[in-house]
């Protein structure tokens, strides 16, 4: 739906995006994510024709950016950082309006000016002024003139930006649920965000693609080969962490073990080896075989956090110079 | 063309929802109807004082009423539109509504065309306005309707061509202030070159003489329709427009 090659956009001074190539397909939901000033708000404005590029091509839905702007443009529905309101018109008003600047009019136009009130939950505040309402009604104002004319792309900048916590759960249900009809990429730099709504990932960083990934296959491509924590403790009597990392090692497919915390009573271990299954119930079979009491056993789950932080290099700065890593084929090898 | 038609009618709703089209077209009925007052007396003043001293001196309401009237109301409307046009692009960007116009299936042509017309519109409801002036000169004086209407057609057009400049100026800034006082500028000084004519005969006093556009409303004050004038206009009209369309797309590679 949308193939984005080779994108670059230079500004007298600086490069905001640095040759990006990614790929949408129809349906999906992606996550564009990135610290800010990463890039994110200059290339969903080259998808939108906003901004041309300076190098490299954009297709949406087949038709170039530059060269069939208006095709791309019926295609594309789009809600910028801040929701393009005019504040003097009323809700139902300004949707019409929008609606028809995108082509609609007559009984269709009624048709989804009234499908789009509803689906965004914004029909009882029909004939109000659009600035008097609060953040979240704007928001989803916001969202409703983009879906107005039924586009196949939505790009979403942003678009939990400023909403209280009650507000941003209901903008990503409401996202999620306009996930089935329209291909979908939202910009954020919220990871939680990603990780509750995006099927895909693709992360910027410095105008820089640093990393694609369906969100499943990026937390475990940083947990790396997969690590479990173990907490043993004892059945009455001291614990000896050293005889308990002994037994640990001899399991089979562990590859390390690590004692990360101890005391009298209890131990926590850090497993490391194939985290499957298999492993998991060897561990949890030679703790009970040994007598000793199972007080935990998990998979160290990595958020998208450490991910992002490990991928845009502001734990380890070597990496953010390598060039930008296809994590499929990696997970794959 | 349906697209233009859609962003006028928002440009006409948002001068009609706020008070700006209320107090642009009270004032200048106020002020317009003030010049009609002060003209009928003067012209009736001078009427007396020609029967008094006997003299036949030859009355035409066309020349001694009209006229001044009409390059009057034309001063005034120097000062009116900056005020139209000040937030038509301005606005939009600040507020960042812009993006959905850019972003919209419509071209940068449709939308310019949209706001100038609505626009002219709104200025051309401020001249229809002052009209109900002219029904007292109609029903007790007999001026000619012709030289009348030309002279409207001469403000139509001079209002369309400082619009488009206004237009032009309103797309480079997203300050509303900035863009009137700068129209007010740029329009004032369109208007007072032609004073250079008065004591230069230089070529490029005559440019700079050619260039203003009272030189060229002379003519339809007068009642005239001359097309050489009306050229003029017309090619400011298109300078305008051409550049708020330059204007826009450079924006966008600036932005």
């Amino acid at each position: 739906m949308i193939t984005v090659q080779q994108l670059t956009k230079r500004y007298a001074r600086n490069t905001a995006v640095d040759h990006i190539s990614f790929e949408v397909e129809k349906g999906q939901i992606v996550g564009f994510l990135g610290p800010n000033g990463a890039g994110k708000t200059t290339t969903m404005r080259i998808l939108t024709c906003f901004l041309p590029p300076t190098s490299g091509s954009a297709k949406v839905a087949g038709f170039d950016v530059l060269e069939q702007p208006l095709e791309v443009k019926r295609r594309i529905g789009y809600l910028p950082e801040t929701p393009p309101l005019y504040l003097e018109m009323r809700t139902m008003e300004y949707l019409s309006f929008v609606g028809r600047i995108k082509g609609l009019s007559g009984n269709e136009l009624r048709r989804r000016v009234d499908f789009v009130m509803d689906r965004c939950a914004v029909a009882d505040m029909k004939d109000r002024v659009l600035g008097k309402l609060s953040k979240g009604y704007r928001q989803r104002v916001g969202l409703a003139q983009a879906i107005i004319h039924n586009p196949d792309v939505l790009i979403l900048d942003e678009p939990t930006a400023g909403l209280d916590p009650k507000q941003i759960n209901e903008t990503r249900d409401l996202i999620r649920s306009l996930a089935g009809d329209h291909t979908i990429i939202l910009s954020t730099h919220i990871l939680p965000e990603v990780e509750q709504t995006c099927e895909k990932v693709i992360i910027i960083s410095r105008g820089k693609l640093v990393a694609t990934d369906s969100v499943n296959n990026l937390q475990s491509r940083a947990r790396g080969a997969g690590s479990v924590l173990v907490e043993v403790a004892s059945r009455g009597g001291p614990l000896d962490p050293v005889a308990v990392q002994r037994k640990f090692e001899r399991v089979a497919g562990v590859s390390g073990v690590v004692c990360k915390d101890s005391n009298a009573n209890f131990s926590t271990f850090e497993v490391e080896g194939k985290a499957d299954r298999a492993m998991r119930g060897n561990l949890a079979r030679a703790v009970v075989e040994s007598g000793w009491d199972l007080n935990e056993l998990r998979t160290a789950a990595v958020s998208l956090e450490e991910v992002f932080l490990q991928l845009t290099g502001a734990d380890a700065p070597a990496e953010s110079k390598a060039a930008p890593v296809e994590t499929e084929a990696a997970a794959k090898a | 063309m349906r697209n233009s038609w859609i962003i006028c009618k928002k440009e006409l709703r948002s001068y009609f929802v706020s008070p700006v089209a209320y107090i642009l077209l009270g004032l200048f009925a106020v002020v317009f109807g003030f010049f009609f007052w002060t003209g009928v007396r003067y012209f009736n003043d001078m009427g007396m004082q020609s029967m008094m001293r006997g003299q036949s001196f030859p009355m035409n309401i066309n020349e001694q009423l009209i006229r001044p009237l009409v390059s009057n109301a034309s001063v005034v409307g120097l000062f009116l539109i900056p005020i139209i046009t000040m937030r038509l692009f301005a606005e939009e960007k600040r507020t960042g509504t812009i993006e959905l116009l850019a972003t919209s299936p419509i071209r940068d042509s449709e939308i310019i065309a949209g706001k100038w017309l609505a626009a002219l519109l709104l200025y051309g409801a401020m001249l229809l306005l002052t009209a109900v002036n002219f029904v007292w000169l109609f029903a007790y004086g007999n001026p000619d309707w012709k030289p009348l209407a030309i002279a409207y057609l001469g403000l139509f057009l001079q209002a369309g061509a400082m619009l488009a400049v206004g237009i032009f100026i309103s797309t480079l800034t997203r300050n509303q202030i900035i863009a009137g006082t700068v129209t007010f500028g740029v329009c004032l000084l369109l208007w007072i070159m032609e004073w250079v004519s008065g004591f230069e005969a230089s070529t490029w006093a005559t440019v700079l003489s050619y260039l203003s556009v009272l030189t060229h409303f002379d003519s339809f004050s007068k009642g005239v329709l001359s097309s050489k004038d009306a050229v003029y206009y017309v090619s400011l009209i298109a300078i305008g427009l051409f550049l708020t369309a330059r204007s826009l797309e450079s924006l966008r590679w600036r932005a």
